[in-house]
C-alpha cells in the first residue's frame, strides 16, 4: 500500500486572490515580514499496490485527468509505501 | 427546436432555462441527466448553472466526467450548438472545450448582481439578434468567475475574435471599474474556434421577462433559435 500527498497550487503566473487576503491579514497582524503568500490544496491518496514506478505512474495520471488544472495549477507528488 | 439542459447533481439553474425555451420561446426542452448517455436528438445543448457535483476540488472538474459529458464532447465537435453559463462555462473549460480557466473572484466573495456586457462579436449562433457592441444587462452570480489564461491563449482569443462578451460600463467602455470579479480583459463571455460553443458567466435565462427587471438575455436565446432556423434545421 502506499500513501501519495499531492499539493497543488497555482501557478506563479496566477494571481491567487485568497493567498493575498492572507497576505493582507498575517501583515495587519504585525508579521512585516511576510513576503508572500500562495494557498493550495492537500490530497492525501491511499492506492494499493505494491509496485513503486507503478504508483507514481498512476498517481501523475491522477494529477494530469483531475487532481490539478495545468492550466491554472501545479503539483507536487510524496509517495510513501505504507503498512496496511 | 428542441433544447437539452443537462442536469448534474447541484445544477440550479435547470427550471429557469426550461422556463424560457418552453414558455418565452415556445420551442422544445428537455432534461439531460448526468448519468446518461443519450442526448435525445436535441439541437442545442445548454450547461447550466449550478454547482455540479458540489464544485469540490475546482468548479466543474467532476461534473466534466460525467457520463453524458462524452457525449456533449463528441456532439460539440460535429459541430452541435453548445451553450455553458456559470457553472457550465466553467465545466466546458474544464472538459478542454474551451481554453482558459475560471478562478475565484478577486473580491472572494459571492457577487449576485447586474453586470453591463458589451457585445463584441455578433456574427455567431449566439449573438445574432445583437448589434455590433451593444450593451446588454445580463445578471451575474457566482463566487468564482474570474476568467484566466496565459498570455498566447488570450492573444489568440483576442486576435481571432473569439471573446463575445466583455464588461464594460454604460458608456460600452471596457474599464477595470466595470470589471465585477477580476476576470483578464474584462471576459464574460468566449467561445470555441468553430464557434459553435459559448461559455458565459453572465445568467441569461434569469433575464427573459419585463417582470424580472431585463429581457436582454432573451436575445441569446432568439439568436440560437434563429440561426438554427436559418440553417434549415441543420
Amino acid at each position: 500500500m502506499f500513501k501519495a500527498v499531492v499539493t497543488i497550487t497555482f501557478k506563479k503566473s496566477i494571481l491567487d486572490p485568497q493567498g493575498t487576503a492572507v497576505h493582507k491579514a498575517l501583515t495587519s497582524l504585525g508579521y512585516q515580514d511576510v513576503e508572500d503568500v500562495r494557498m493550495g490544496k492537500h490530497v492525501e491518496i491511499l492506492l494499493r499496490g505494491e509496485e513503486q514506478e507503478e504508483a507514481e505512474a498512476k498517481v501523475q495520471e491522477m494529477c494530469t485527468r483531475l487532481l490539478a488544472n495545468p492550466v491554472i495549477e501545479e503539483y507536487q507528488v510524496e509517495l510513501v509505501e505504507v503498512q496496511v | 427546436m428542441k433544447f437539452g439542459i443537462v442536469v448534474f447533481p447541484g445544477s440550479n439553474c435547470e427550471a429557469d432555462c426550461d422556463y424560457l425555451v418552453d414558455k418565452i420561446l415556445q420551442e422544445q426542452a428537455t432534461y439531460l441527466w448526468h448519468a446518461d448517455k443519450d442526448l435525445k436528438g436535441v439541437d442545442c445543448i445548454i450547461l447550466p448553472g449550478g454547482y455540479s457535483y458540489g464544485n469540490y476540488l475546482r468548479a466543474g472538474s467532476i461534473a466534466r466526467y460525467a457520463p453524458i459529458m462524452e457525449e456533449v464532447m463528441a456532439f460539440a465537435e460535429k459541430g452541435g450548438l453548445v451553450l455553458g453559463i456559470c457553472n457550465g462555462f466553467q465545466i466546458l473549460t474544464e472538459a478542454g472545450l474551451l481554453p482558459g480557466a475560471i478562478i475565484k473572484n478577486r473580491s472572494l466573495r459571492f457577487q449576485c448582481e447586474n453586470t453591463l456586457l458589451r457585445v463584441e462579436q455578433t456574427n455567431t449562433p449566439f449573438t445574432n439578434a445583437c448589434t455590433q457592441h451593444e450593451v446588454v444587462k445580463i445578471p451575474i452570480a457566482h463566487e468564482e468567475g474570474a476568467y484566466v489564461a496565459d498570455k498566447e491563449t488570450l492573444e489568440r482569443l483576442e486576435k481571432e475574435g473569439r471573446i463575445v462578451f466583455r464588461y464594460c460600463n454604460e458608456q460600452s467602455e471596457i474599464t477595470p471599474e466595470a470589471n465585477p470579479n477580476g476576470s483578464l480583459n474584462n471576459i464574460a463571455g468566449i467561445m470555441n474556434v468553430q464557434g459553435n460553443v459559448l461559455g458565459m458567466m453572465p445568467h441569461p435565462e434569469r433575464c427573459a421577462e419585463a417582470i424580472l427587471g431585463g429581457v436582454d438575455g432573451e436575445k441569446i436565446f432568439r439568436s440560437i433559435l434563429a440561426w438554427w432556423q436559418g440553417g434549415a434545421g441543420r
